[in-house]
Order: C-alpha cells, then structure tokens, then sequence
C-alpha cells in the first residue's frame, strides 16, 4: 500500500464528510418549512418567530451561515444547543465517549460469538447446526431494532427475571464495574444480535467457498487436523472480507445505534439524536448527524485501510 | 417472466422467497378484509389477556383483539415497504444509468454526492428529511425513497459502467442510434437484473424503517394501523404484555424475512456465475 493512495484516500474521506455536512444543512435549512417555525411549531408568533431568526442567524444567507458552522466546527466549536442551552460540544462529546463504550462492547462480544459460529456453520454445512445457525441470521436482520431490544427489555429487565436494569446508564468510574456492565449488557446484546447475523452469514459463506478450494484440499491430503484446517488454512482466508464488514459496520453501530439506545434510554450519540429531532433543536441536529456521517466515513476509511494492509495481492497505485 | 419464476422454484432459497412474498401478497389483499374481530372494537371483559382460543394473539390495554389488529395493518405497512422501495430503486437507477452512461465531471460529481449520502445512516436521513417536510406517512414513504436512491443509484452505475463497454452499445452508437435509445433500449433493460435484485431485498429494509418511523413517531399517526405504531402504542404495557410487542414483531420479521430470501433466490437465478 502506497502512501500515495493513503493519502488520496484520507482527502476523499474529509470530502465525503464535508458534503454530508452540506446535505444534513441544506435538508434542515432549505426544505419548506423554515428552521425557526421548526423550532418553535405552528402555533408560533410572527415576534417570536423573528426573535428565532435572528438568535440562529437565520436571517443571513444559507452559503454564508453554513461555512460559519463548518469554520466553528473544525475549530471545536459547534454553537449552542436551543432545548438545553448548554454548547453543544459539551453535551455531544460525553455522548460520543459512551456511544463508543457500547459499540466496542458489542464488537467484541460478536467477534468472540459470530465467527466461530459462521465457521461451525460451514463446517456442518447442511445440518441441522448450520439450519439453526441461519435461523438465527434470518431473525437477526428481520427484526428491526426496536423489535428486538424491546423484546430483550421486556424478557431480560421484566419483573419475572429482573437481572439487568430496564434502561439508563451508569459510568465505570461512579457507580462501580458491575453496575456500569449491567447497564451496558442488554443494548450491546441488542446491537450483538443484529450484527451476529451480519457477520456469521458472511463468514459462513466465504468459508464454504474457502474449504472447497484446492488448498483446503492439499491441507486435507496432507493429514493436517481438521481443526488445523479449519482455523489456520480456511479461516484465514474467510476474514478477509469479515473484517470489511465488520468495520462498515463500526459504522452502523455509530449511526444505526439510534434506536437501541432510545429504548434503553442509554444516553450516548443516537439518543441524542432522537431528543434533539424531537425537539426540532437545529445546531444540535447539524451537528450530531455530521458526528455520525463522519464516524461512518471514517471507519469506511480504516476498512479500506486495513484490507489493503492485510491481503498483498491488492495493489493500489 | 414465467422462466425465472420457474428457475426460482427448483433454487432451494428461492421456492421459499416465492412462497413466503406470496403469503405477503395474500396479507396485503385480504388481511384487511378478513379480520375475525372489529379492530376498534373495545372489550372491557377482557384486556391485556394472553393468547386463547378465542383470542390467538392476545388482546390490548382496551381489549381489542391483536390479531386482528396485526391483520388490518398489513396492508399499510407492506404497501409501505413496497411503495417507497419502488420510488427510491426507480429513481436512483435513472441516475445511476444516466451518470455511469454520460461520465465526466457530472458523474464524478453525482457520484460524490451519493458517497456522502450513503454516509448518513438511513434511519437516520429519513428522519431528517420527515422533519423538514413534515410527519405523514406520504412523507415518510418519500424519505424513505430518498435515502435509498444514492445506493442504488452506486449498484446501477457499475453496472452501466461495465455494459457500455460491450459490443453492443458500441455498435448501437456506430449505427447512430439516438442517446434516448441507447439508454433505455440498450442499458437500462441490462441494468435491472442487479438493481431488482438489491430492490427486492431493500423491501425489507424498507418495512422496518418504515416500522421504525412509526415507533419513533415520525411516520404513521395514530389512528392509523401500522405495525411499528401497534409496538409503539404497546410501550407502556410491554413488561405486563409482551405478545403486544411479540406478534406484531413477528409480523414485521416474518413479512421482511419472506423479501429477503426471494431477493437472496433471484441474486442466484439472475446471476450468471452463479455458485452453490
């Protein structure tokens, strides 16, 4: 991998993010229905409506305010939230952090639980362990995520059973390990459960392919073990595109997070989201939505990277 | 038409799309019209019951049977899923074709837009361009579509990009023929097999977005029936009743599972390197 292509694609990464930014402004600003009746609702006064304009800088031209935004927010500053009245920094920085502790939970506990199960799969291909293990996959991308976190809150957190807390958060530092881990358990089960479909259909199939190729079967000849096999020969192969996926999906668990989290009233990233739509707070909207398409990029970004890195028969010049 | 039907049902996967997306289809015509009990209708005897003979799917906080419920919202959210995947795969493969044909600067441009738009979360977009233009499920089904348009705006263009370099199109423009003809005629009937392919199974996707936006509040508006809006509504009674949340769940996956495995079948049927 040249450092030439790294660089090429380190710029088209910012643009992508730069034009995201544009789309999420000029969906909240352009469209009918301007930002400060957004604001304030129908029912608003023509006063109050001036008032709003003039407090979001409504009332200068769209260009101008959208690079006052982006000049504020390369320099770390994001404007002020409307609903909380606080810089919106400061309450998007702490929801990223938390955010991030979820998603790598979930991360790790899919990378432990679907590749070995999508290689169990390949490897009883057509039992009914690999049945079972479709099964699974199917439901795992059939039900959407407020489906699935609501039915692990309800069974998991319900009255019966009572093991993990119905919702909110608690941090490592303040309330102790354990209690932080079961506040984290059920949404990164929730978001595990989504993500395992992904991954384990995936490995599934590239290992299938993997093991009917010729150098499983020089392997085999050669009376390695099967588990030999398995795990050093095709695994190794089948990653390959596992790890594509799993770092597109970093990506989803940035963004798509949004629902899991509101259901478990876990204030990271997604929840923040969903307050600051429902409370039509524009500088919070811009700027959590171009938070989320930027982490996307990026870990679009690190995937490239990283593939690149591992398989030497991709050339980019 | 009737061929890759066929093909479809000696293909394990397939047969099993075709038949799940035709209970959908049955869902869609006749759940509407076939409900044992009035939806609306309150039963003050029996509320937040757990499944029964009289009752399989339980009933709500104001009695009203679930199954029914389920049955008369499945045309609205299926129609959902359907309709905004139609707009957004249309769309999106006009300008897919249109960029990957013309290149240049215009495609490059597009092109970056699309790659900036797949870079917010569908959900995500949706909900914004809902809040721009106001909640409504006509609305929602429009977000929907134009969240979708950019990836499969990228799925046609690759594909443009590769039948623009065949002899045919090659002898097409030798011939003279019109820009209009060589598009419409030439590439866009060898554009479809990939775009209906990444269109069926976006089906799915759709439904749950859709779904997602009624729970969230931002698609369909009480009193309408719709699935996401039967969970939503449920939240409050979800850990004394949760066959509220269950079955209308179930609803959701069985109908969006039945989308996924007819586009997994026509990915294998339609693709002519086709492996096992």
């Amino acid at each position: 991998m040249s450092a030439n292509y790294l660089v090429r694609r380190f710029f088209s990464t910012l643009l992508v993010i730069i034009l995201s930014s544009v789309i999420v402004f000029a969906i909240t600003n352009v469209l009918p229905g301007d930002a400060a009746s957004m604001v304030l609702g129908e029912h608003a006064t023509p006063q109050d409506l001036i008032a709003v304009r003039e407090r979001l800088g409504l009332d200068q031209n769209v260009v101008l305010r959208y690079v006052e935004w982006l000049g504020g927010a390369l320099t770390g500053n994001f404007g002020e939230s409307v609903a909380m009245q606080r810089p919106v920094w400061d309450v998007l920085s702490v929801a990223i952090s938390r955010s991030l502790i979820l998603a790598f939970s979930a991360l790790l506990i899919v990378i432990c639980i679907a590749i070995p199960l999508g290689v169990l799969a390949a490897a009883r291909k057509g039992t009914a362990v690999d049945l079972v293990v479709s099964l699974f996959s199917y439901l795992g991308i059939a039900l959407p995520e407020f489906v699935t976190a609501s039915l692990f809150l309800t069974f998991l957190a319900g009255p019966s059973l009572g093991i993990f807390p119905a919702g909110g958060y608690a941090s490592f530092s303040g309330d102790g390990v354990v209690d932080a881990l079961r506040h984290l358990a059920l949404p990164a089960l929730s978001l595990t459960f989504i993500l395992m479909a992904h991954i384990s259909r995936l490995v599934r199939s590239e290992m299938i392919d993997a093991l009917a190729s010729d150098y499983v079967r020089t392997a085999v000849l050669k009376g390695l073990s099967r588990r030999q096999v398995l795990f050093k020969h095709a695994l190794r192969n089948s990653l390959l595109p596992a790890v594509t996926i799993i770092a597109l999906d970093i990506g989803y668990l940035l963004g798509g997070v949004l629902v899991v989290e509101e259901v478990f009233a876990y204030p990271g990233v997604g929840r923040l989201m969903i307050f600051a739509i429902n409370n039509r707070d524009l500088p919070l909207i811009q700027s959590t939505a171009a938070v989320i398409a930027a982490g996307y990029a990026f870990a679009n970004f690190g995937a490239d990277i990283i593939y690149a890195w591992l398989d030497p028969r991709v050339q980019y010049d | 038409m009737i061929r890759i039907i066929t093909r479809l049902w000696s293909h394990p996967i397939g047969r099993l799309g075709l038949i799940a997306v035709g209970f959908n289809l049955l869902l869609f015509i006749f759940g509407p019209m076939l409900p044992p009990y009035d939806p609306e209708a309150f039963g003050f005897t029996a509320r937040l019951t757990g499944s029964s003979l009289a009752h399989p799917f339980g009933t709500d906080e104001f009695g009203r049977d679930v199954l029914s419920r389920v049955m008369v919202g499945s045309r609205n959210t299926i129609g959902f899923g359907v309709l905004s995947t139609l707009i957004g795969t249309t769309v999106g493969a006009a300008i897919g074709i249109v960029s990957g044909y013309f290149g240049g600067l215009f495609d490059e441009i597009v092109m970056r837009f699309a790659d900036a738009f797949v870079a917010i979360p569908n959900l995500l977009l949706s909900m914004l361009i809902v809040i721009a233009i106001g909640v409504s499920t006509g609305n929602a089904i429009l977000a929907i579509a134009v969240s979708f348009a950019p990836s499969i705006a990228r799925v046609a263009r690759s594909t443009t990009l590769t039948i623009r370099q065949t002899d045919y199109v090659k002898a097409a423009e030798a011939r003279g023929d019109s820009t209009g003809y060589i598009v419409l005629r030439e590439i866009a009937p060898n554009v479809m097999a990939p775009v209906i392919v990444e269109g069926t199974i976006r089906i799915s996707f759709a439904i749950m977005l859709g779904a997602t936006l009624s729970y969230l509040g931002l698609g369909a508006q009480p009193p309408a029936s719709d699935w996401g809006l039967l969970i939503s509504e449920a939240r409050q009674y979800m850990l004394r009743a949760p066959w509220l949340v269950a079955w209308p769940g179930l609803a959701i996956a069985v109908v969006s599972i039945g989308f996924n495995l007819l586009g997994d079948g026509l990915r294998d049927v339609l693709n002519p390197r086709v492996r096992d």
